[in-house]
């Protein structure tokens, strides 16, 4: 293989790792852009979802049962049930972590995120063990070739489903009057209150969505990387780095973080000789590059000068 | 008729008690003023009215209804807007931006409450719908003098004209009921007396004012009735000629130096 069709492959690749790494970042970055506050429980959630999605989906189908037309809608089956236990997940943590220290100093509800990680990660490490599991592919694995690069039909259904995922939250967020009243909620939330909008319910509703997105983003990370209780660490961090490389608070900015981030890593690890254990160290010093050049991040608004 | 009474309505924060069992009362159709020196309890008052925060003990009575301790979105939408002292816009967007905000969640449209044919509805008429708030939010800016400045950004206003869109921005969700928190603070003198004429014109629309102000020459001008708080109680209510002539008022509130220039 020539190393033009290399890359190729390798950007295919990473575009598939970005499509993950953007479904979890938005979390990071609707809950930010209406709390101001970094919610590092989220990659925990991405983990709950995966193992709710792989119970659901070794439920429906059994333990090893070939790839067919069930098992295609097992999956989905699946992922729409953790969809929803997730977001439940989030707005109980909201409720019961954050509301109550919304008005304390800014470092106890991150303290408390930090809490309800460790409780989730150990909670599903009591429960589940600690052994990493492997989610059944659903979908048959003989790769499609274009030209020499190899696609999966795992990948193309990674795309697929983030894509879409992608359109719907566009659409929700710039289309209905919710999105509107979680527009303006991050703009000023005490304003909007007076302008008749339930800040709350939008908060609980930005937490539902960011969850339940986390939760599609686990079950697809777990197509490669298998599913364990610290799954969400890594995971978590680097789609959080890809909301600040997209300039967090900013939606289009964490779907562009995720998809830039996973190219880089992708193809920059190879690029740069650097050995397989040390790939994450890409995305970090992606990190601070973006940090030292544009503290704001790709997409971050420029705060106009306030007189 | 009154359109708001509140009963012994008391603010106590820590030792300190801000609102000290007051009955204040508002009368529809006219402008009520509420005076009193710094830290006399007015905004506090103004807070536990509007839900921005909860009394500890007393009621809070609007239009019949029993309004105490409700959260700040539900009695906006009830039909009570107000301003704020530091004043509350969304800076990044543009004025016109501002007013429809006030427009689209005005009183009675829950956005949670659509159905999903609604919402589906809503997309497809969403031009049309955006088109109409937007002509209705002109009409707001025309009435408050500021339709030339409808593509700017608000934070790039002149003061005195950011507190008029506040003003524009509330009266958009059409509210039975205006509190206006020191509307003329910070404004020059050809300013204030063009707040004075939308004060007006807002009278005349047949919304309620309630205004807390300092420049007494505006107070006295445009009040129909003014109740003045001192230490968190009320110490005297009347019409303004009534307020002027108060032993009390004069003593607690103007100063004996200050009593010709009221």
């Amino acid at each position: 293989m020539d190393t033009l069709t290399l890359y190729m492959q390798y950007i295919v690749n990473g575009l598939t790792l970005g499509a993950i790494y953007s479904l979890i970042a938005l979390g990071y970055t609707m809950v930010y852009g209406i709390l101001k506050f970094i919610n590092f429980a989220h990659g925990d959630i991405l983990m709950v979802g995966a193992f709710v999605g792989l119970l659901v989906y070794t439920a429906l189908t059994g333990e090893a049962a070939d790839p067919g037309v069930w098992t295609i809608i097992a999956f989905f089956i699946a992922m729409l049930i953790s969809m929803g236990f997730s977001a439940l997940l989030g707005v109980l943590i909201e409720r019961v972590a954050y509301k109550p220290l919304r008005n304390a100093n800014r470092l106890a509800p991150l303290l408390s995120a930090i809490g309800v990680s460790f409780i989730l990660s150990n909670g599903a490490a009591w429960i589940f063990g600690t052994q990493s599991r492997r989610f059944p592919y659903p979908f048959a694995n003989d790769p499609i070739r274009i030209g020499a690069i190899a696609i999966t039909p795992h990948q193309i259904v990674i795309i697929a489903v983030s894509v879409i995922m992608m359109i719907l939250l566009t659409f929700f967020v710039n289309k209905t009057r919710m999105g509107k009243a979680m527009r303006a909620a991050s703009l000023d939330q005490a304003t909007s209150m007076l302008m008749g909008i339930n800040v709350n319910r939008v908060i609980s509703l930005t937490f539902a969505i960011g969850s339940a997105l986390a939760a599609v983003g686990g079950i697809l990370a777990s197509f490669d990387f298998r599913v364990y209780p610290s799954m969400g660490t890594m995971t978590g961090l680097k789609a959080f780095v890809a909301a600040v490389i997209g300039g967090i608070g900013n939606i289009q900015g964490a779907m562009l973080g995720g998809v830039l981030l996973g190219i880089l890593e992708a193809v920059g690890a190879p690029l740069l000789h650097i050995p397989n254990s040390m790939r994450d160290t890409v995305a970090f010093a992606v990190l601070i590059i973006v940090l030292l050049v544009k503290p704001d991040g790709i997409l971050g608004k420029n705060e106009r000068e306030k007189v | 008729m009154r359109l708001l009474e509140t009963e012994h309505l008391t603010r106590e924060f820590g030792g300190v008690i801000a609102v000290n069992d007051v009955d204040f009362h508002v009368e529809k159709g006219l402008v009520t003023g509420l005076i009193g020196p710094n830290g006399a309890g007015k905004t506090t008052l103004f807070n536990q009215i509007t839900g921005m925060d909860k009394p500890t003990s007393g009621k809070v009575i609007f239009d019949g209804n029993d309004i105490t301790g409700l959260p700040a979105w539900k009695i906006s939408r009830m039909g009570i807007a107000r301003t704020f002292q530091n004043i509350r816009l969304y800076k990044e967007l543009t004025v016109v931006e501002n007013v429809m905000m006030g427009l689209h969640f005005k009183v009675g449209k829950d956005p949670f409450h659509h159905r999903f044919s609604q919402a589906i509805k809503s997309y497809f008429f969403a031009a049309r719908e955006n088109r109409e708030v937007y002509h209705k939010a002109m009409e707001w800016l025309e009435f408050s003098e500021l339709a030339e400045h409808a593509q700017d950004f608000a934070g790039s206003l002149p003061y005195g004209k950011q507190r008029e869109l506040e003003i524009a921005r509330a009266l958009a969700a059409e509210p039975k009921l205006l509190f206006l928190d020191e509307p003329a603070a910070g404004m020059n003198p050809s300013e204030t007396s063009h707040l004075m004429r939308v004060v007006d014109k807002i009278r005349n629309l047949g919304v309620t004012v309630v205004l807390i102000e300092h420049d007494m020459k505006l107070v006295m001008n445009i009040c129909d009735n003014i109740t003045v708080l001192n230490f968190g109680m009320k110490i005297a209510e009347g019409t303004p000629n009534e307020i002027k002539h108060n032993k009390d008022v004069i003593e607690a509130y103007l100063g004996r130096d200050e009593e010709e220039d009221s």
